[in-house]
């Protein structure tokens, strides 16, 4: 546990640190986390190090948001008069988004016969 | 005795009342979505924010008094984004069939995502500044909020936005894809994480290990893909806005 997280808050300050340095557009915990694809792929016993902590930390992630959605209950008065309009663009936008995601994947799936097995 | 006006002002001021306030309405809100059936529509995440900003505003307690609190669960979203390097690891075979249909479909959904919430937001007669906000709200918060910044939105509102479509995501997908009659757990969960970012993929991994697997990756891949998109979407829709 206590390796497993001094391994994880590392990748993320490795990923922080590189994301300034090299001025990338991504987050720093995004680059983190190509970091670690890339351990855990390199050394199986590294994987069953992380497993059981990585394990615990994602099996409550909605709550993890919590904080941030209530910071955007108050900022709701600043949608004004164009909160109906913006609830629409964005519930519209969400559902023909994960639609025509979806959609895409599973018709370029059956093209290339790339088979979930 | 002390009276019980001084032990509030005591622990109201501390970070222990509101952390523990927010494990609460989370466990709450995970209670209800459990006793409905895991339904989609009640949404943990929902609960325990209306939960929260209700006690908030009948307490009077500032948003920043209460993320002093709350800061140690937010803190959790940095080792988490890393922690999910692990069922990305644990689906890597499928991962490697799946290269084709993944990047087809990170074009056609991040595009979507951006043009149709500015053609809509544009058609409703939306300003130049929230256009912008809108145009990166499917990437995750850091980067939509960067992106943002650099295109003329407001980063405040982009936040917003940002969680909005997170919460919409994770409780339309599975009831839209049940619709669309979509059965691959690969390609549900890659929508929904390119869509609906973390929030999209933390009820993604509640559904099946597969689809959180690929909504981690969905939502990587178009952390970067916005990046690109939305600047070019938004120079779409803003020629001959002055």
């Amino acid at each position: 546990m206590l390796h497993a997280l001094i391994a994880i808050l590392s990748l993320q300050l490795l990923g922080e640190a590189a994301a300034r340095a090299l001025s990338l557009p991504l987050p720093g915990p995004v680059l983190g986390m190509v970091l670690m694809l890339a351990l855990l792929i390199a050394s199986p016993r590294f994987a069953a190090l992380i497993r059981p902590t990585a394990q615990g930390i994602l099996a409550h992630l909605s709550l993890l948001f919590v904080p941030a959605g209530v910071g955007v209950v108050g900022h709701f008065a600043t949608l004004g008069s164009q909160t109906a309009a913006i609830a629409v663009a964005v519930i519209g936008s969400t559902i023909l988004a994960i639609a025509v995601g979806a959609l895409t994947f599973a018709a370029v799936a059956r093209l290339t016969g790339a088979r979930d097995d | 005795m002390t009276d019980f006006a001084e032990i509030w002002s005591y622990l109201s001021q501390g970070p222990l009342l509101w952390l523990t306030a927010t494990l609460i309405a989370y466990a709450l809100g995970d209670a209800c979505f459990r006793l409905a059936g895991r339904n989609p529509a009640v949404n943990p995440v929902l609960i325990a924010v209306a939960l929260l900003a209700v006690l908030l505003h009948l307490t009077a307690t500032p948003y920043a008094t209460y993320f002093e609190g709350a800061q140690f669960v937010h803190f959790l979203l940095g080792p988490a984004t890393i922690a999910l390097a692990l069922p990305l690891y644990d689906s890597l075979p499928s991962l490697r069939r799946a290269v084709w249909p993944a990047l087809a479909a990170l074009v056609t959904g991040s595009l979507t995502a951006a043009l149709s919430a500015l053609a809509i937001g544009a058609a409703l007669g939306l300003d130049g500044t929230v256009l912008a906000s809108l145009a990166p709200k499917s990437a995750t918060a850091p980067v939509a909020i960067g992106i943002a910044e650099r295109i003329g939105g407001s980063p405040t509102l982009t936040a917003v936005l940002v969680i909005l479509t997170g919460i919409t995501g994770a409780v339309v997908a599975t009831p839209l894809l049940n619709l669309l009659r979509l059965r691959d757990w690969r390609a549900r969960g890659f929508a929904v994480g390119l869509t609906s970012h973390g929030i999209g993929t933390a009820r993604a991994l509640q559904v099946h290990p597969t689809a959180g697997a690929f909504a981690a990756l969905g939502m990587a891949l178009n952390a970067i893909a916005t990046a690109l998109v939305a600047p070019f979407a938004l120079s779409l829709f803003l020629k001959g806005v002055p």
